[in-house]
């Protein structure tokens, strides 16, 4: 993690992430059957960032579970960027142990292999170097995030999966989170995928947006974003979602 | 935080809140002392005998070493089955908690054993087992056991799904999983059932004694049942409480106060 903010050779693994999922289905509560995904297909490209974005309840978090092995029911096929590979999740919630503190939160995920890695230059970026001893009872919700950032990150994954990462916190501490996976994503590009209902969010943060349709979700269209990040200004990202906005009817 | 807090509280709600929690607790049991004190005195009879009678029956036995001698054979015998029931009680209460099928099967068997009487398994285990050492042990276990179970239970039941699935995204091992995120979970149930199983194991401890033991709290009260001694009875329980006391406030509460370290304090 020392060299963090140098540049480093794409870090995603070789290969593309593919995804594949078919007629994936439900017990609902009342024992009916629940159509979720109808077919989803897209790959990601290595070191590479995707948005998966569509109507409330469309399968989204339904796919994520899939790719990160906790939904293991379904018909299709998956390709992980490596053998083995090393997947991180932020999750909607933060997920954080309350009775570890931060820091041994994040060092809880690394394999016993890297146990003592240096993780300050990672703390210092996503400023929790003062919250290292803090228990997450202690932190606001933008701080139980950023942890939940640093936890991904601290692993080096080779894919990195976001369920909606940003949800239900005010827009400038929303905005600055973004900024700050931005930052740390860019200096070790992973292959990444994430969910989300915010388009403003997706046209900022990615290299690929997929839209789905609602439940039984399919690919409604996929659209690539070729600009470098950098050179996303105000107006180019208002040109950009209006455009979407018109194709994709109902996304924003 | 607290300080801010309790000084205009003590204005309005009367004295009793002012006063610090040492003072009050003091106060209470002198009050309870001084009745029991008054109610002797009036009754002047041998059944209540005072405060002093109590304490010189308590020196009696306390100098020739008797008194110490049987507290600490209670104290051997409650700890070894308080252990011997909490580790038995939370493996099967949380096997019992994590598995559907097996909590329907052996459920009608936890109802049951819930419900037999301390009295039957104490003869039937020294009927079975011979008046020793171990039947004693294994009756008072199984007594605490059930109460174990169920609580235990409860707490694997209430386990959070989202932090379990973190930890398999993470590739947590078994061992870590359970250490760092299963284990703590059970904190709040493992000290709920260790709370209610000291007491109930001491109380049940003194019977195993009364019907087959030579020794300890329990045989030193019938003794003194059949001489009608109700100074030395009343000696002995009042100094095997204080022992419990002295291991509530010396053991389980700090214990407590560490393992909770990292919850956020209500003001």
């Amino acid at each position: 993690m020392s060299n963090l903010s140098k540049p480093t050779p794409p870090a995603g693994g070789r290969d593309a992430l593919e995804v594949e999922i078919y007629n994936k289905a439900f017990q609902g509560a009342d024992g009916s059957r629940v159509e979720a995904i109808a077919e989803i297909a897209f790959r990601v490209e290595p070191a590479s960032f995707a948005t998966l974005i569509g109507p409330s309840g469309c399968g989204k978090t339904t796919t994520l579970r899939i790719i990160l092995g906790l939904d293991q029911q379904f018909e299709g096929r998956l390709r992980f960027p490596d053998d083995g590979a090393r997947v991180a999740a932020v999750f909607q919630e933060p997920r954080l142990l309350p009775w570890r503190t931060v820091e041994q939160n994040v060092r809880l995920a690394l394999p016993e292999t890297e146990k003592g890695a240096d993780l300050d230059t990672l703390f210092e970026i996503l400023g929790l170097d003062q919250m290292r001893s803090r228990y997450p009872g202690e932190l606001s919700l933008g701080l139980a995030r950023r942890v939940a950032l640093a936890r991904a990150f601290a692993i080096k994954p080779s894919l990195l999966v976001l369920d909606e990462p940003f949800v239900s916190l005010d827009e400038q501490t929303a905005t600055r989170l973004r900024q700050l996976l931005i930052e740390v994503w860019s200096a070790r590009p992973t292959t990444a995928l994430m969910v989300t209902h915010n388009l403003r969010e997706a046209v900022q943060l990615s290299d690929q947006i997929i839209f789905l349709t609602e439940r039984p979700a399919r690919v409604r269209g996929i659209h690539r974003l070729d600009k470098p990040r950098a050179e996303r200004d105000t107006r180019w990202r208002e040109t950009t979602l209006s455009s979407l906005a018109k194709r994709y009817s109902g996304v924003l | 935080m607290a300080l801010e807090a309790e000084a205009p509280a003590s204005d309005r709600t009367g004295f009793v809140t002012a006063l610090k929690p040492g003072v009050v607790t003091a106060v209470s049991l002198l009050g309870l002392l001084a009745i029991w004190w008054v109610a002797a005195e009036i009754a002047d009879s041998r059944v209540l005998p005072t405060p002093p009678e109590v304490a010189s029956a308590f020196w009696r036995d306390a100098a020739t070493g008797e008194l110490f001698f049987h507290l600490a054979m209670t104290l051997m015998r409650v700890a070894s089955a308080f252990i011997l029931a909490m580790v038995l009680g939370s493996a099967i209460g949380i096997a019992l908690g994590m598995s559907r099928e097996a909590d329907r099967f052996f459920d009608p068997w936890l109802i049951l054993f819930l419900n037999i009487p301390a009295l039957v398994v104490i003869v039937l285990a020294y009927i079975w087992f011979g008046l020793n050492e171990v039947a004693a042990v294994g009756a008072i276990a199984v007594n605490k056991i059930p109460n174990v179970v169920v609580t235990m239970r409860e707490g694997a039941r209430a386990l959070d799904r989202d932090l379990g699935e973190m930890a398999r995204v993470y590739r947590f091992s078994r061992f870590k999983t359970l250490r760092h995120v299963v284990l703590p979970q059970l904190q709040p149930y493992f000290a709920a059932a260790s709370r209610s199983g000291i007491s109930l194991i001491w109380k049940i401890a003194l019977v195993v004694e009364l019907l087959g033991r030579s020794n300890g709290v329990g045989f030193q009260i019938n003794l003194y049942f059949q001489l009608f001694d109700v100074a030395a009875i009343l000696a002995y329980t009042l100094a095997f409480v204080a022992v419990m006391l002295i291991i509530e406030f010396a053991l389980v509460q700090p214990f407590e106060a560490y393992s909770t370290r990292w919850r956020p304090r209500r003001a």
